[in-house]
């Protein structure tokens, strides 16, 4: 249960670790709070040669609203987000979220953007800036680019940045009018990866839903966008029909494995009752007026 | 005369003694020690589960920064260690040598200067295998040509043993009666899976066998460190009386902390062969896959009930998955350790058991997480198949209980499998239970609550179990008898200082036995120091498990300080100048008959066995006390759970859990509490969480505390405790065991609440654990959904 | 990095984990190692008064932080009111898993002097106890919510 050995870097500037990444990015690992890195260390099922450990990097631990976006920097941890009351006014199914990551102690150490970028497809984060429309901020020694969360994960613990890239921060756009939010998940005990879990976003506007996000976690091979059944509430009155309706397309859209935690028809019948759930309850959020 | 507060009495909850060290971080656990020049050890495990080994190639290893030794089977075996003998009179491997037989068996050992440096060498050692199939269940055992112990001379299969209890002839012919006579037979067949007792502390050893003076001394995780030292003396050679073994704080054992690990033996032989010590402490996934796991026995069960509602008799198979080497910690005599107490609370009149054991390609064990010697299994079982009985008779399942419990004017009880119960009141205990449940308005709101649409039930197990191995005639370890011990000693002040054959494991034993000895001899609990674990200084014993220490180390505590209470007498007459008989007892003092101010205390009394004792008589006041039980003794309770399903993800919640306990007479209430409260959490992790299962080419799942699952503070139900004191006839202050009580009862209890609320949906049986997705299944099955 | 208030230093590889340096290098034996998967919590120490997993955080990581162990939490002989609660209220059994569930509660009374039972469960639930069941250490907690001030006596293993 011991890493094998590594080279360390802990630099004190984004240059210096762009710099870095830029020469030795193919055999480095980036590490921010280290509940996903370092437990793949201590299995050695990760062994890279370099260990550059983001945690001294100034200015990376805000979440702050900006130009009609909510701003999470790359430190920002699990547990800021769940003690973070601008956030409960702003997005509120972040502290929702944040609540179920892991355990409490792991959220005081793990990052958000460690957490997306670790690209777990039962990680709860991805199926959040699915169901968000989120975008993420890659730096490189050459530049900047925008990767949209819809493009961020690419398979099973594998994301879109290149060797030297480095995620500074998450954009997520703060709705507009009346919106409402749900995370649920499933799972069998405190800490436990999930078994399942959906997080829902809703917006509202004279009394139609004017954006639907849902994302899944646990049920593919990445998390997953359950992009027709929000096309199929889209524009329409939150009825229970059409809720159960879209509940159904999103639990085809599973694809579940089966495994000690059930069967792959049970895990796609729970995407259907967390989804259902989480769409009743978003959009009473976003009814009751509160965000 | 002025009443005495003796401090810490039998029945008063005092605070532990022992607690100082633990609260400041200064326990003395394995993996805390470090002897100068000590060094460290990795084992490289199988990653197959059979497979014929081709080659090991260690020379890379070797060669490693700080490695000091390579050892593998064929080092060991030129030392006559690469096997040793089990606790079942088996043969297990040591490091293996011809196969291996299981995913995580030890194959080699790295002995390095740091144990990164181990870990790192072991990485290199190449191993090549020959892959066989893997065996998975005794199923499979029956029918598969593939040969699992082909090392055993004689072994023409996968079959350990056939075990038999009860009458085959009068239960059948109770079976036919029943039958013939308007009766009903209910069967369950059902499987009580493997689990693992996950100690948070793993095991270890600090092996130092001393080059100048030729002393082992062994620093070892180890619930029987007396048992261990003659094994040890017996497996090695090593002269008995230059081994020590000393078992530290123990960070919870649950019986994992008993077998005799190959991990010791090894470490021990290094330290041997390189004359320094070495520490071997398993990680997690090490302590998972490969050490005493518990339970993986079939079970099916047959119970006639005649036409008046009465138990007539019980039929039961068990087959019994025991891993690869057949390494079970229980008495020699039971090959299915105490199973045959499966006739429970009830009065059954006849009934017989068969029991059979097979090898298969998994690690070996079966005896542990308190499980009483398989009485776990037994108590899960009858409490199951009456629940089913009961609902499918549609009769009240407390009501069917009642009806057929043994009643307290039976007692002594001897059952129809040979048990003769101490003593016991069931009804009394079940209507404690079911008032503090409130439990006939409970049913009615389930019965509203069903009405509504909502699935909710009661589950209620009665169980009756056997602790206190045990009379040496019936119980042995290898042939050591289950006597234990205590020697206590009086210091010229007045403290004392008491040691015994068993082992804590935080059950609090420097608490409650020292309340023995203040309850027997007057001298405060505070002023005796209670010391076990060091096979140089305490008396010979068998260890604690099984819930045995309070039932034989705790009579022999109460039988030695009787002892030195008779000394005392005699040194009072001589200091008081009264004739003995002329002479009372009073808490801690003996004083004349007719004038009371004419006394010694205890204390008095002490200091005069060294310094004013009569002509004649030794000096000194301590004795030591070897306790054979006369039986065993037999706790019982009732346990009632009421859960709530919720319908669209199959969770089950714990609505509320009432426990009755009557494990006779209680030294320290506060730390029976404890035990019963841990022992009701694990009952309730191997219900609903706890499984360590194998693919079809026996990978191990449940290696990991992210497969294996424990309950955490969230998960585990709050629990309402109760009590009834029923004393132990035979033992000398009335107590019986209850460390394992709440485990053995508790699983029946809460798999009976689910069962109860699906059986308006037909469902019979689930098996454990119940997780989400079995009772969705079963839910769905019946067309509920949400 | 600062350790229950003093500097500690010490030459270590980085792939040490913090829970190595505190044990192996400052022999600061009091905090555990139970799993090898960051579940069972028996390591917990506080960075900065967070209780973090220390098997999970490398020791390069703790460099110039305050950590406190559960060595840091009585103030000479006197134990501190999370330390008496447990001892009053039963709280510990094997006492493994107890340095890491007094560092949570006294981390969490920190900050709620006054949590609910719901509160304390929710904020031990990433420490795993196999001996006591979580209702003593519940009410350890409660206990030491209560206590106005730390205990003023000590316990020196001699009961009372």
């Amino acid at each position: 249960m011991y890493p094998a050995a590594f080279d360390y870097r802990a630099p004190k500037t984004l240059d210096e670790t762009l710099a870095l990444l830029k020469e030795k990015g193919d055999d480095a690992k980036v590490m921010a709070g280290g509940q996903s890195l370092i437990p793949l260390l201590k299995l050695r099922f990760a062994q890279p040669a370099l260990v550059i450990d983001i945690g001294r990097l100034p200015s990376m631990a805000t979440i702050k609203k900006q130009d009609g976006y909510v701003s999470i920097g790359a430190l920002v941890r699990h547990v800021d987000i769940e003690r973070s009351e601008d956030l409960k006014s702003w997005l509120p199914i972040m502290g929702e979220a944040a609540h179920w990551v892991a355990d409490p102690l792991v959220r005081n150490r793990g990052t958000v953007v460690g957490s997306v970028c670790h690209a777990d497809p039962s990680g709860d984060w991805g199926a959040v800036m699915l169901a968000l429309g989120a975008d993420l901020v890659a730096r490189s020694a050459s530049g900047e680019r925008v990767i949209h969360a819809t493009d961020f994960f690419t398979g099973p613990l594998t994301n879109a940045l290149k060797p030297d890239e480095l995620v500074t921060e998450i954009r997520i756009p703060v709705p507009s009018g009346a919106s409402g939010g749900a995370y649920n998940k499933l799972e069998r005990k405190v800490g436990d990866f999930a078994t399942a879990a959906a997080a829902v976003q809703v917006e509202m506007k004279d009394g139609k839903l004017s954006r639907v996000g849902i994302g899944l976690t646990a049920v593919g091979e990445t998390n997953l966008k359950a992009a027709a059944a929000e096309k199929s509430l889209t524009g329409q009155q939150p009825t229970d029909a059409l809720i159960a309706e879209a509940a159904r397309l999103a639990a085809s859209a599973a694809t579940p494995k089966g495994d000690v935690r059930g069967s792959a028809e049970f895990k796609k019948d729970m995407v259907r009752v967390l989804v259902q759930r989480g769409l009743k309850t978003a959009v009473a959020r976003a009814k009751g007026g509160k965000a | 005369m002025a009443e005495v507060h003796m401090h810490g009495r039998i029945g008063e909850s005092i605070k532990r003694k022992e607690d100082g060290r633990f609260l400041r971080g200064k326990g003395n656990y394995l993996d805390d020690m470090e002897l100068p020049d000590m060094l460290h050890m990795a084992i490289l495990r199988s990653p197959h589960a059979h497979a014929t080994i081709k080659s090991i190639d260690t020379a890379a290893a070797g060669a490693m920064p700080g490695v000091v030794a390579v050892v593998t089977g064929e080092l060991m075996a030129q030392h006559k260690l690469a096997w040793m003998p089990t606790m079942s009179g088996d043969t297990q491997a040591v490091l293996a040598t011809d196969k291996v037989r299981f995913q995580g068996q030890e194959v080699a050992a790295v002995i390095a200067e740091t144990k990164y440096q181990a870990e790192d060498a072991r990485d290199r050692i190449v191993v090549e295998y020959d892959l066989l199939q893997a065996i998975i269940s005794p199923q499979q055992s029956k029918e598969s040509k593939v040969l699992i112990r082909t090392d055993k001379e004689g072994q023409k299969d996968n079959h350990i043993y056939h075990w038999e209890s009860g009458d085959q002839a009068t239960t059948q012919a109770a079976f036919a009666k029943v039958e013939k006579e308007g009766g009903k037979v209910v069967r369950l067949h059902t499987f009580y899976p493997r689990c693992h007792p996950a100690p948070l502390e793993t095991c270890g050893c600090v092996a130092d066998v001393n080059p100048a003076t030729g002393k082992a001394t062994i620093y070892m995780t180890s619930q029987a460190p007396h048992a261990i030292r003659t094994v040890f003396a017996l497996v090695t050679g090593l002269p008995e009386q230059n081994i020590r073994v000393v078992s530290p704080d123990l960070g919870g054992g649950f019986g994992n902390k008993v077998p005799v690990y190959p991990g010791y033996v090894v470490a021990t032989a290094a330290s041997l062969l390189i004359g320094r010590p070495v520490k071997w402490i398993e990680d997690r996934n090490e302590n998972l896959i490969s050490t005493g796991f518990a339970r993986d026995f079939h079970m099916t069960g047959d119970l006639a009930v005649d036409k008046n509602g009465k138990m007539a008799a019980l039929r039961v198979h068990l087959d019994s998955d025991n891993g690869a080497f057949f390494a079970d910690a229980q008495p020699s005599k039971f090959r299915a350790g105490l199973f045959h107490i499966v006739t429970g609370s009830y009065d059954i009149p006849t009934a017989h058991v068969t029991a059979d054991g097979y090898y298969t390609n998994k690690a070996p064990g079966g005896v542990a997480y308190r499980c009483s010697f398989r009485v776990t299994e037994a108590s899960y079982l009858i409490e199951r198949l009456v629940t089913n009985a009961a609902l499918e008779l549609g009769i009240d399942q407390a009501e069917f209980r009642m009806k057929n419990f043994i009643k307290p004017e039976q007692f002594p009880y001897t059952s129809a499998t040979g048990w003769v119960y101490d003593s016991g009141d069931y009804p009394r205990a079940m209507n404690v239970a079911l008032k503090q449940l409130g439990y006939d308005a409970l049913r009615k709101d389930v019965e509203a609550r069903r009405k509504k649409g909502e699935v909710t039930g009661i589950g209620i197990a009665s169980f009756t179990e056997v602790v206190g191995a045990g009379h040496g005639a019936d119980f042995d370890i290898l042939g050591l008898r289950m006597f234990d011990s205590a020697e206590l000693r009086v210091h010229p002040t007045g403290k004392a200082m008491l040691r015994m054959g068993t082992k804590s494991q935080g059950q609090g034993h420097e608490t409650t036995f020292a309340q023995i000895v203040t309850e027997e001899l007057g001298i405060p609990a505070a002023d005796i120091a209670v010391e076990e674990g060091d096979t140089d200084t305490a008396p010979y014993g068998l260890g604690t498990y099984a819930s045995r220490s309070t039932p034989v180390a705790g009579a022999a505590t109460a039988m030695v300080a009787r002892k030195l209470r008779d000394k005392a007498r005699k040194i009072a007459s001589h200091l008081l100048e009264a004739a003995e008989e002329d002479l009372e007892w009073d808490v801690n003092k003996f004083y004349v008959k007719g004038s009371p101010d004419k006394s010694k205390t205890i204390q008095d009394i002490a200091f005069a066995a060294y310094t004013n004792i009569p002509e004649g008589m030794e000096a000194g006041l301590e004795g030591v006390h070897y306790y054979d039980p006369p039986n065993m003794t037999f706790p019982f309770g009732t346990y009632a759970v009421v859960v709530d399903v919720d319908k669209g993800t199959g969770q089950v919640k714990v609505r509320r859990m009432v426990a009755v306990d009557d494990c006779g007479v209680r030294i320290n209430p506060m730390i029976v509490e404890g035990q019963i409260h841990g022992g009701l959490t694990e009952g309730y992790g191997i219900a609903f969480m706890q499984l360590i299962t194998f693919d079809e080419d026996g990978n191990c799942i449940g290696s990991n505390f992210t497969d294996y699952l424990l309950p955490t503070a969230w998960e585990a139900p709050k629990f309402e405790l109760g009590e009834t004191v029923t004393p132990s006839p035979h033992h000398p202050i009335g107590a019986k065991g209850v460390g394992e009580s709440p485990t053995v009862g508790s699983p029946a209890a809460y798999v009976n609440a689910v069962i109860d609320a699906l059986s308006p949906y037909g469902v019979k049986n689930i098996d454990m654990p119940v997780t989400p997705d079995k009772v969705w299944a079963a839910l769905r099955g019946a067309g509920i959904t949400e | 990095m600062k350790v229950n208030g003093s500097e500690r230093s010490g030459d270590v590889e980085p792939r040490v984990l913090l829970v190595d340096f505190l044990r192996s290098n400052l022999r600061l034996t009091g905090t555990h190692i139970g799993c090898d998967t960051t579940s069972c919590g028996a390591c917990t120490v506080l960075i900065d008064g967070e209780p973090v997993k220390s098997c999970t955080v490398l020791a390069l990581q703790a460099e110039g932080r305050s950590v406190t162990t559960v060595e840091g939490l009585a103030q000479g002989a006197t134990l501190s009111a999370v330390q008496d609660g447990f001892h009053q209220e039963h709280g510990l059994q094997c006492g493994f898993c107890t340095p890491g569930m007094m560092l949570v509660g006294t981390a969490l009374l920190a900050r709620n002097p006054n949590p609910t039972e719901e509160e304390i469960r929710w904020a031990i639930s990433g420490n795993i106890c196999r001996c006591t069941g979580y209702m003593n250490i519940v009410k350890a907690i409660q206990h030491a919510a209560k206590a106005a001030k730390p205990a003023a006596a000590a316990v020196a293993g001699g009961g009372e």
